[in-house]
């Protein structure tokens, strides 16, 4: 807090906008951070400009911000998450072509500093985060047969928070700089003496806001999922995508915590003086690391559970088949979640403890090896004695399972302490946690994508763009990272901008033909919705059911009407709307029609979303004013809302019955579909079934 | 280095009209290519002298040994995931496959049994190989050898290496030259952020922290060079931050002491604060070596034999650190000239 700090503006002023540095140093450094500060502003104003001119605003607001429907909550989530996935994405190129580039590159060392910081935190709390929180909130409530999430309007408030930090990332592209911490951020190098600026305080109110979000969310799912269930679903016949989803929201209530203490303790450090973990008067920087990795360690499991969970779904849907061990399978999802817990010390065995420890922990990674194997072959058995289809989520899943076991055999040797004093800290870890981030968790959340997008928006994806993204990320994947195992087995560290051992060179040049291989991935995920948006008549599913599912979300109309279900299903088997197939009792109408309460659209979401945005950006200016200024509006904002007594609204009896008429009128029109046609106009979601 | 980059174009410049480059032609054919890329570039030769995989010392050597273990036993679990998988999409694909259809079937105690005890037995055996080798590779236990140990302190400064060798009375930056067959020593701190200290060809690596000490002990088993590095991001010059590592017989060692002791500097206060200032080795070898010292290293003399305790110390006095005070700061350095005053 110096005293040169302005009243209004705080340590803000002109040559805090990216574009004065440009100017001040016109270098290709400096040229590719304006362009991509330039990106942000002009895509920001293309998008609010393209909505005057649709006069789409009104719409937006009273159907969408506004909303408490868990499904457009989770769509918003997945919007979220792809905008900052073409960001984290593009980062990626761009350290792949410096360090292709180097030893000459065209980077400064800061700006790749930055650049790898940025990478690392979008991609795991506002990619892959966000995207699965998406994901679990469209479908995890229709699977289990509920209205909405427990807490409706909490869940907007997630969301809002959520985005909100997003957005503060997207702003410390065009003011100020971020932090050069990585996303780990250890201090002491990320403390107030070693990283003066505002960097790492972007970074902090990110995380410490997106932790909370997150937090709740967890909160939010596991009320859910305890709590909500219709009538006969034991938790036993639950599908496997909300068991996972369980122990994925328990992992975030108990992982989240660690995490924004711990970057609440580096802010008061930066802040206030503190010394937790500074150099001097005490502070210890591995008490940061423990209390990150408690956080870290879990949070990886937490990532990739739900995407299992998706794959157990694809697997057993597109062969047709039950799922093989549905017990074994929710004992692993169960044992890894604990086993999460007690290994966190393995991401630094090089600190220096006696070997006991670094005994302890190695083992106990070693045994979370043992239920993952079992959920791989659980995967194979269930497509053993079924009828494949090669869809695009399936070869995203095959994708998963070769490369996922690569990943795995880099995790056993990882944690074997021997070995991790070689390769800790260099590539070879990059290439794993990359391997097990994406076979793992985005082909998971992509194939997830695919699968339910005709639930959501009631029209097919194009399947055949769809196979051809999928196997450009396998493509894509496998040239970028399996190299990265070479270049670090022979020592390359991790985060190096530049390097001079010329034996590095071929791996980097690789890695990023590598990476624009995945870039075109990216592009074809874009062009298959374009694609898809503009075929949507021949492809439209109004039925519900395109891929004869297995599970409720397939019972209903898509897409889903507010309501979910125009009466609650009753459940007596694992495989409810396959079982209603087979049958005979599924497409009936309820025996009657009663009045259905949803939870009124609320504006709270929105309210905190700007206000929590204004808040973190003035404290990471120190604008105190103004810091002061959004804290209370938060504070009246949240008692006000409680205030509203009126926060249900009804949809008539006579509304759903005739909505469901019209839907059974139609499954009576619809021709039963053999799966040979399934990507074909003729598929208008109504299974034939498989004999 | 020798590029073979001349295939590729010519395969990317073939214009036959077989090969006519329709939509979907273009990701198979590219992925082809993509694949043999790797090889097609890769150098002459690949050196890995900086690498564990060719160990210089019987510590490394053993790491080598234990990866690769790991390697091969987990391929006992792995193996059939890669073998099983292409059989059972072909045998039970829904077009032209022709394996029977089971729909409801779900479970199978036998197979249930074996998917949870293979894994369990592999991870059974590499945990007992985990728990002899990560207490036998300890790298706070000293090496046994014949020749007693050479005692080394070893400072991470923002961004090079300062290497101490207090029973002879000298240190070393951008250089360690240990002689072979003798035990080496090595107690390490930081005079600025963490750091990670990694020879991969000699031993694994340790974090070096601000006011603590790690140890990190090993042997050469024969004579050679390599490089050492930090593996931990410190910001600008980090990836300059390596050193050449070279292992000597006995005489040579001793012929080079005497050399660092007659052509090194004095490492006093005023000295040892510019040393430690933010620089990359090379900036601090233009400001600080003489012309008789190699080209990448800087030679001192101690006049003080405890300024690796008063390294650490400098955390422990009780008082809080301005930001000028603190090595690796950006500020830090400041004031050099005041002390430079105070030192006649």
């Amino acid at each position: 807090m110096s005293s040169a700090d302005h009243f209004w503006l705080g340590k803000l002023n002109w040559d805090s906008i990216v574009f004065s540095s440009f100017l001040h140093n016109p270098s290709v450094s400096e040229a590719v951070a304006s362009a991509a500060g330039s990106i942000v502003i002009f895509a920001t104003l293309a998008t609010l400009g393209l909505m005057t001119w649709y006069r789409v605003w009104g719409m937006l607001w009273s159907e969408w911000l506004t909303s408490t429907d868990h499904k457009k909550i989770g769509i918003m989530y997945i919007v979220f998450a792809l905008v900052m996935l073409t960001r984290g994405l593009l980062e990626g190129m761009v350290m792949r072509a410096q360090q292709a580039a180097a030893p000459e590159g065209f980077l400064y060392a800061d700006h790749f500093a930055q650049l790898f910081s940025t990478h690392g935190t979008i991609m795991v709390f506002f990619v892959a985060v966000p995207f699965l929180v998406g994901i679990i909130n469209y479908v995890m409530p229709l699977q289990i047969g509920a209205r909405d999430v427990a807490f409706p309007v909490l869940n907007q408030i997630s969301l809002a928070v959520t985005v909100s930090s997003g957005l503060l990332m997207m702003i410390s592209l065009v003011v100020g700089e971020f932090s050069t911490g990585g996303w780990s951020a250890y201090p002491p190098y990320t403390g107030a003496d070693f990283s003066p600026g505002v960097g790492p305080d972007y970074w902090i109110w990110a995380i410490v806001f997106s932790g909370v979000g997150t937090t709740l969310t967890g909160i939010n799912f596991t009320v859910t999922i305890l709590k909500c269930r219709c009538p006969g679903m034991r938790p036993f016949r639950m599908p496997m995508f909300c068991w996972t989803a369980l122990c994925s929201s328990i992992l975030m209530i108990f992982a989240l915590p660690p995490l924004s203490v711990a970057a609440l303790m580096l802010g008061l450090d930066r802040y206030l003086d503190f010394h937790f973990f500074t150099n001097d008067l005490g502070g210890n920087m591995m008490n940061y690391a423990n209390l990150f990795w408690l956080f870290g360690h879990p949070e990886v499991y937490l990532l990739v559970l739900p995407a299992y969970g998706v794959f157990s779904e694809v697997f057993s849907t597109f062969s047709a088949k039950r799922l093989y061990g549905y017990k074994s399978l929710v004992f692993a999802t169960a044992s890894i979640a604990v086993l999460s817990f007690t290994v966190w010390l393995h991401h630094f065995f090089t600190m220096g403890q006696s070997p006991t420890i670094n005994i302890v922990f190695g083992i106990a990674t070693m045994l979370i090896a043992v239920p993952t194997g079992v959920k791989v072959y659980d995967w194979m058995a269930t497509m053993y004695r079924g009828r494949i289809r090669f869809t695009a989520p399936m070869i995203y899943a095959i994708g998963f399972l070769i490369l996922f076991v690569v990943g795995g055999l880099t995790g056993v040797i990882l944690a074997n302490p021997t070995v991790d004093f070689q390769v800790h800290n260099t590539l070879f870890l990059v290439a794993h946690f990359h391997n097990v981030l994406i076979p793992g968790v985005l082909f998971g959340l992509l194939a997830g994508y695919n699968y339910w997008f005709p639930k959501a928006f009631g029209f097919r994806l194009n399947d055949k763009l769809g196979r051809l993204s999928a196997f450009l990320w396998i493509a894509g994947f496998m040239m970028t990272f399996l190299p990265l195992y070479g270049a670090g087995l022979l020592g390359m560290p991790r985060r190096s901008f530049s390097y001079m051992d010329l034996t590095f060179k071929p791996f980097m040049v690789v890695a990023f033909i590598g990476a624009m291989v995945i870039l075109a991935a990216l592009i074809t995920i874009v062009v298959q919705l374009i694609v898809s948006v503009r075929n949507r008549n021949q492809n439209r599913v109004p039925v519900g059911d395109p891929w004869d599912g297995r599970s409720l979300e397939w019972s209903i109309p898509a897409p889903v009407p507010s309501y979910n279900f125009a009466q609650l299903p009753r459940v007596t088997e694992r495989d409810a709307f396959t079982e209603a197939k087979e049958q005979g009792y599924a497409y009936q109408p309820p025996k009657v029609y009663r009045d259905i309460e949803l939870p009124k659209n609320n504006s709270l979401g929105f309210i905190l979303c700007v206000t929590s945005g204004v808040l973190m950006f003035a404290l990471v200016w120190y604008m105190w004013w103004l810091a002061l200024a959004s804290a209370l509006l938060i504070l009246g904002a949240v008692i006000a809302s409680s205030f509203r007594w009126e926060s249900e609204q009804v949809i008539s009896a006579s509304e759903v019955q005739s909505d469901t008429e019209r839907w059974l009128g139609l499954v009576k029109k619809s021709q039963a579909v053999d799966r040979d046609f399934e990507n074909t106009p003729q598929n208008t979601g109504y299974a034939k079934l498989e004999h | 280095m020798d590029w073979k980059v001349g295939s590729p174009v010519g395969f990317l410049q073939l214009s036959h009209p077989a090969l006519e480059w329709r939509f979907f032609h273009l990701p198979r054919l590219t992925l082809v290519f993509l694949f043999f890329l790797p090889f097609l570039l890769s150098p002459g030769q690949v050196s890995a002298a900086e690498s564990f995989l060719v160990p210089l010392g019987p510590i490394a050597q053993e790491q080598k040994t234990h990866f690769l273990w790991v390697i091969a036993l987990t391929m006992v679990a792995i193996f059939p995931v890669f073998i099983l998988v292409p059989v059972i999409l072909i045998k039970y694909r829904r077009k032209k496959g022709h394996g029977i259809y089971a729909p409801k079937w779900e479970s199978y105690g036998p197979l249930e049994l074996m998917m949870w005890g293979v894994p369990f037995m592999v991870i059974l055996v590499l945990s007992s190989m985990l728990w002899r080798a990560t207490s036998r590779l300890d790298p706070y236990q000293a090496v046994e050898g014949v020749l007693p140990p050479i005692q080394m302190q070893v400072v991470g400064l923002d961004w090079k290496w300062l290497f101490i060798y207090p029973d002879l009375g000298i240190a070393t930056v951008g250089e360690l030259v240990i002689p072979v067959h003798t035990p080496v020593s090595m107690t390490l701190t930081s005079d600025t952020v963490m750091q990670s200290f990694l020879i991969s060809a000699l031993a694994g690596q340790i974090y070096v922290m601000p006011g603590m000490t790690t140890k990190l002990n090993f042997i050469a088993s024969k004579t050679g060079e390599t490089e050492g590095e930090n593996t931990q991001f410190t910001g600008r010059g980090f990836a300059d931050q390596k050193f050449t590592v070279s292992v000597r017989s006995e005489e040579e060692f001793h012929t080079w002491s005497e050399q660092v002791r007659a052509v090194g500097i004095e490492l006093d206060t005023a000295t040892y604060h510019r040393l430690a200032e933010r620089s990359t080795r090379r900036k601090a070898h233009s400001e600080l070596a003489t012309a008789q010292m190699p080209a990448k290293a800087i030679y001192f003399t101690l006049p003080n034999l405890q300024l690796f305790r008063d390294i650490v110390m400098r955390y422990h006095s009780g008082k809080p650190l301005s930001i000028e005070e603190q090595p690796g700061t950006e500020k830090f350095g400041r004031s050099r000239d005041a002390v430079k005053d105070a030192q006649p």
